[in-house]
């Protein structure tokens, strides 16, 4: 993992940007240049929701060696209400107790370290709402 | 345009091929395909190779594997659509043909996958999906489509032991086929038994890791009945893509891209779904050939998965899926996958398939359906007896 990739991802990674298309309001995460709805290619940045509905999930037994360390780890795709989705990892739970449509909220985590150029590099990561 | 024919088929032994390399494996077929097509020059060459950069180090594949089979300074391509890396090589292959730009032209199909580590290998194959918003994260590929099996079984209500039927039923068909990696049937309870890779996905739900390589030659159907030989016309040829990212998709249920190719190759082909004898789909794992037969429209959606429990798809059904073995019993070198489908439907169509896994209503009419990533590239062929 080269610092120049983690920089310029910045901005969706660290600080949660999404963008919506300036003519047609469709959101996308992470931001596009061009809106794949309508064609139109200026956009506002917004933050992610915070909360939204697990989709989907797995977890991963057999895992790249990055991620060796945390398996087995949960990961899974979040819908927040405004229909944009994203993939993330589940964490700070016991992943037999997850089911579809279980609500969890964005946190920003650590998510790997380069062992061959120690970058550590920082994203967000999704904890369940049990209550 | 030019109607196209597939005169020579060629394929090899797959497996873990430690003693054979990238460089062998793919001669040794091309040269069984130019043997079979009674022909020892080609006029051009299109490899399908996912990433033999990552798996051997070796790109620029096009040129090496036209030196080595015996056909250098012709023009030598390599494509890539990850697993669909074969299925559009024979595209580009029939529409070089079809345009009138070469008259005899070798599509091929390789990959040499055991020569690095398994961690190496899943980091290579995890480069077919969206690096920075999937594998960043720590999914792998079988994480991808465990994430669909997982929505699909809770919307149809499907039970753990109607998945497990997919792989039995290719292991039957692959354990007669004698260049298959796995040619040896399994047990149900050997699917559920199996080390656990990503829920609900256990390692008999998933494809291998494989070398081999497969090569068809194509010529017109003109220049194909002058050789005098049997010929098989290619109808139709189709491919559509979806978002690279799973989360970016519609639905997780469906596979567009593979939806589209479809109706795109029938329309080509004058066909309906109903007219097709057999097919060969991407069940790189058991989920994929479920919800692929579902988006082809072989079954509606939701009846895919119990199509291989009452036999269906099997051999003698009502439509024979991988009656090679598929992925999952025959192997998954990802470059080749697409072409060895082609081999296998050509030889069915020819009456040649081996051991017993010839279908016996002798079909007319087949079909392939080659995917990459987790559905985001799909190649569909129409093959048909002239």
């Amino acid at each position: 993992m080269f610092p120049s990739r983690i920089w310029r991802e910045m901005p969706q990674r660290y600080r949660l940007e999404a963008s919506i298309c300036k003519k047609c309001g469709k959101r996308f995460y992470p931001p596009r240049l061009i809106c794949d709805q309508c064609g139109f290619r200026k956009f506002e940045s917004y933050n992610l929701p915070e909360e939204g509905k697990l989709q989907t999930f797995t977890v991963i037994r057999i895992p790249a060696s990055q991620f060796s360390d945390q398996s087995p780890y949960a990961i899974g795709i979040v819908k927040f209400d405004d229909s944009l989705q994203l993939m993330a990892q589940i964490v700070d739970c016991d992943v037999d107790k997850l089911k579809i449509g279980q609500k969890v909220r964005l946190e920003f985590r650590r998510i790997q370290t380069d062992k061959s150029h120690g970058v550590l590099s920082y994203a967000y990561k999704l904890v369940p709402k049990w209550y | 345009m030019r109607d196209v024919a597939v005169v020579g088929i060629g394929i090899m032994k797959w497996g873990e091929l430690w003693e054979k390399s990238f460089r062998d494996i793919f001669t040794e077929a091309a040269l069984n395909a130019m043997d079979d097509a009674g022909v020892d020059k080609i006029d051009s060459l299109i490899v399908g190779c996912m990433t033999g950069g990552l798996f051997v180090g070796q790109e620029h594949v096009g040129a090496i594997m036209a030196d080595y089979i015996g056909q250098r300074h012709i023009p030598a391509a390599h494509v890539e659509s990850a697993c669909a890396s074969g299925g559009l090589a024979f595209r580009q292959a029939f529409i070089e043909v079809a345009s009138g730009i070469s008259d005899v032209v070798m599509a091929g199909g390789v990959e040499k996958m055991t020569d690095i580590s398994g961690d190496g290998a899943t980091y290579a194959l995890a480069a077919a999906a969206d690096q920075e918003y999937e594998v960043f994260h720590g999914v792998t590929f079988p994480g991808l489509y465990a994430m669909m099996a997982r929505v699909y079984m809770k919307k149809y209500k499907v039970t753990r032991r109607q998945l497990s039927a997919v792989p039995y039923k290719s292991h039957l068909n692959g354990s007669k086929n004698p260049y298959a990696q796995y040619p040896f049937p399994i047990k149900l309870e050997d699917v559920e038994n199996g080390v656990k890779v990503a829920d609900p996905l256990h390692i008999l739900d998933c494809s291998p890791i494989t070398d081999g390589a497969a090569a068809c030659i194509l010529t017109t159907v003109e220049s194909a009945k002058k050789m005098k030989k049997p010929y098989i016309r290619i109808t139709g040829s189709a491919m559509a893509t979806d978002t690279i990212a799973l989360h970016q998709r519609e639905s997780l249920t469906t596979l567009k891209s593979t939806e589209l190719a479809g109706k795109r190759g029938l329309k080509m082909a004058g066909r309906k779904i109903s007219e097709i004898d057999l097919v060969e789909v991407h069940d790189c794992f058991s989920i994929a050939e479920i919800i692929v037969t579902e988006s082809l429209g072989f079954f509606k959606p939701g009846q895919g998965a119990t199509a291989a429990a009452s036999g269906a798809t099997a051999l003698d059904g009502k439509i024979p899926v991988n009656t090679s073995g598929g992925l999952k019993s025959k192997g998954h070198p990802v470059g080749a996958t697409g072409i060895g489908q082609v081999v296998e439907v050509v030889k069915q169509l020819r009456g040649e398939a081996e051991n017993g896994r010839q279908i016996k209503s002798n079909p007319k009419v087949g079909m392939t359906q080659n995917m990459g990533g987790s559905g985001a590239s799909a190649v569909v062929h129409i093959l048909e007896v002239a």
